[in-house]
């Protein structure tokens, strides 16, 4: 780093332009200029133009539950994930009781059967085999009237196991991206494996599990709008009912993707940010 | 202090150790030494049951490592091991990793642990660097920083896995100087080195191992000027 900046700084007492300058022209993010024109004129659209104010009104009232739905369906899938993730890396010594040998035999089982299923199917028809299927049979077996579980919930919990499965990827895969060496290093003073997971492997996983989680964190909160199909009110719903009952579709289709569109890029923007956080004290990291 | 009998271990189709029997006294420095790939590391990682026998038996202080009853993490507590590529744990400063086995292991209360761990730097010479990350060191203080971990745990023998085989050439000495000093000590230690200044000044006795077997063994200065064996005579033309 330190010779780097040297050797900026006597280029730049060089009196001719240095080979190797970019050009600025061709470097410049003309992206961002253009994404924001297109979002700020939906945007402008959505928000300030008369003909769309009902659509705007109508449908920006199911904004708060896509988050919602977001929220929690992120919390559940990633305790999920986190179960399922180290569950299909489950392992014992050789000097392991009888009963993990068991248990870590059985865990890496199902969690590899459930990831492999869920990730089999399609996320639309898992949310109608979830929601109609699956969980009211479940009501029906408790013997609890079916509408315990209302559409919010039932939307909730079917993305829930759905995104567990993609996160439990993302947990196993920030776990075994960790030298082998730390683990033999965390067993060699004497500790035990689940206190070298704890201490020394899922501490630095976590670096690299950030950045797909928060692709993860996206990916649910655009499929949340999956779930308007159940009944459940959110921006996509609303969107739908409006249009369909006053024919603006252009109106009702406009607002809803300025909607997505400025959600989503807000939390890409906070998700760099942590990132680059999360990442700062890592340079020059062998 | 150690004891190998009839140690086999097979990965797959390798059979990387091919009967091997070998026993270490305490106070005593053992260097191994063979070609790469002739199984002299997965020999060392039997010694704490990072490798389990496929074959054969190891104990380490009278406790059977290949026993499924025994306590393996016990037996590392009491077994320091230096890897080659040091290992550290690079979000714990260097107090952080030396005291972690401490507290979570021996259940040292935070104070206890960081004058320990004060103590064992003092002996690999680099005390101030008690709060440094392991990123800000070099591989030498790094690998220092190893042996301190592995120290402050008030180890019964050493294992040292190729330790400065991952260093620039002039940050060796002070890692080996540090293993001298450690030696002179009396600690008794299994060395897998290619460093043949080191064996002949420290060794007790020197172990060639080729294919799996151990080839010849004896008086270091003994093993280097009149090896009795072709192969020996082979490897060490090569080296020296």
């Amino acid at each position: 780093m330190g010779a780097t900046q040297a050797h900026r700084e006597e280029g730049a007492t060089h009196p001719e332009k240095a080979h190797d300058a970019d050009s600025r022209w061709e470097t410049f993010p003309y992206w961002i200029l253009i994404l924001a024109g297109l979002v700020g004129y939906l945007g402008y659209l959505a928000l300030f133009n008369e003909a769309y104010d009902v659509a705007w009104t109508r449908i920006s009232g199911g904004i708060w539950l896509t988050l919602r739905i977001t929220l929690w369906a992120f919390a559940i899938s990633l305790s999920l994930g986190i179960l399922l993730g180290l569950g299909r890396i489950a392992e014992t010594d050789h000097n392991s009781v009888l009963p993990a040998r068991v248990a870590a035999t059985i865990g890496r089982n199902l969690s590899r059967t459930y990831i492999e299923f869920i990730r089999g199917v399609p996320i639309l028809p898992l949310i109608f085999f979830l929601a109609l299927v699956i969980i009211p049979d479940i009501t029906d077996w408790l013997g609890v009237s079916r509408q315990t579980i209302d559409e919010f919930w039932r939307g909730v919990i079917a993305l829930s196991i759905i995104y567990g499965a993609y996160i439990a990827e993302v947990i196993r895969g920030g776990v075994q991206s960790i030298p082998r060496g730390q683990m033999e290093a965390g067993r060699s003073v004497g500790l035990s494996r689940l206190q070298t997971m704890r201490s020394v492997i899922l501490p630095q996983a976590m670096r690299a599990i950030i950045p797909p989680l928060g692709n993860d964190f996206i990916a649910i909160l655009k499929d949340s709008s999956l779930l308007s199909v159940l009944a459940v009110a959110d921006v996509t719903r609303l969107a739908r009912q409006y249009s369909s009952g006053s024919f603006k579709f252009r109106e009702s289709y406009v607002v809803l993707v300025f909607i997505y569109v400025s959600l989503v890029l807000v939390l890409s923007f906070l998700l760099t940010k942590l990132e680059e956080r999360m990442t700062r004290d890592r340079k020059g990291e062998r | 202090m150690i004891k190998v009998r009839g140690l086999h271990k097979q990965f797959g189709d390798v059979h990387a150790v091919r009967g091997v029997d070998m026993d270490v006294t305490a106070g005593e420095v053992v260097v191994i030494v063979g070609p790469s790939g002739c199984g002299k590391s997965t020999l060392l990682r039997c010694l704490n049951g990072l490798e389990r026998a496929t074959y054969g038996t190891v104990e380490v202080d009278g406790v059977d490592l290949s026993n499924r009853k025994t306590d393996i993490d016990a037996v590392r507590a009491e077994t320091g091991m230096v890897f080659q590529q040091f290992n550290l744990v690079p979000h714990l400063t260097v107090e952080g990793n030396i005291t972690l086995a401490l507290r979570k292991v021996l259940g040292n209360d935070k104070k206890e642990a960081a004058a320990i761990a004060q103590v064992q730097l003092e002996k690999v010479g680099i005390p101030e660097k008690v709060d440094a990350y392991p990123r800000q060191l070099s591989g030498g203080q790094q690998q220092r920083v190893a042996i301190a971990r592995s120290l402050a745990m008030n180890p019964k023998v050493m294992l040292f896995d190729e330790p400065t085989s991952a260093l620039d050439p002039e940050m060796i000495k002070e890692v080996l100087d540090v293993m001298l000093a450690l030696a002179e000590q009396g600690m008794t230690m299994v060395v897998v080195t290619h460093e043949m200044g080191f064996a002949r000044a420290a060794a007790d006795r020197l172990v060639f191992i080729d294919h799996g077997q151990i080839v010849e063994q004896g008086d270091p200065t003994e093993v280097f000027e009149n090896p009795q064996e072709a192969r020996t005579r082979e490897f060490f033309d090569q080296i020296l």
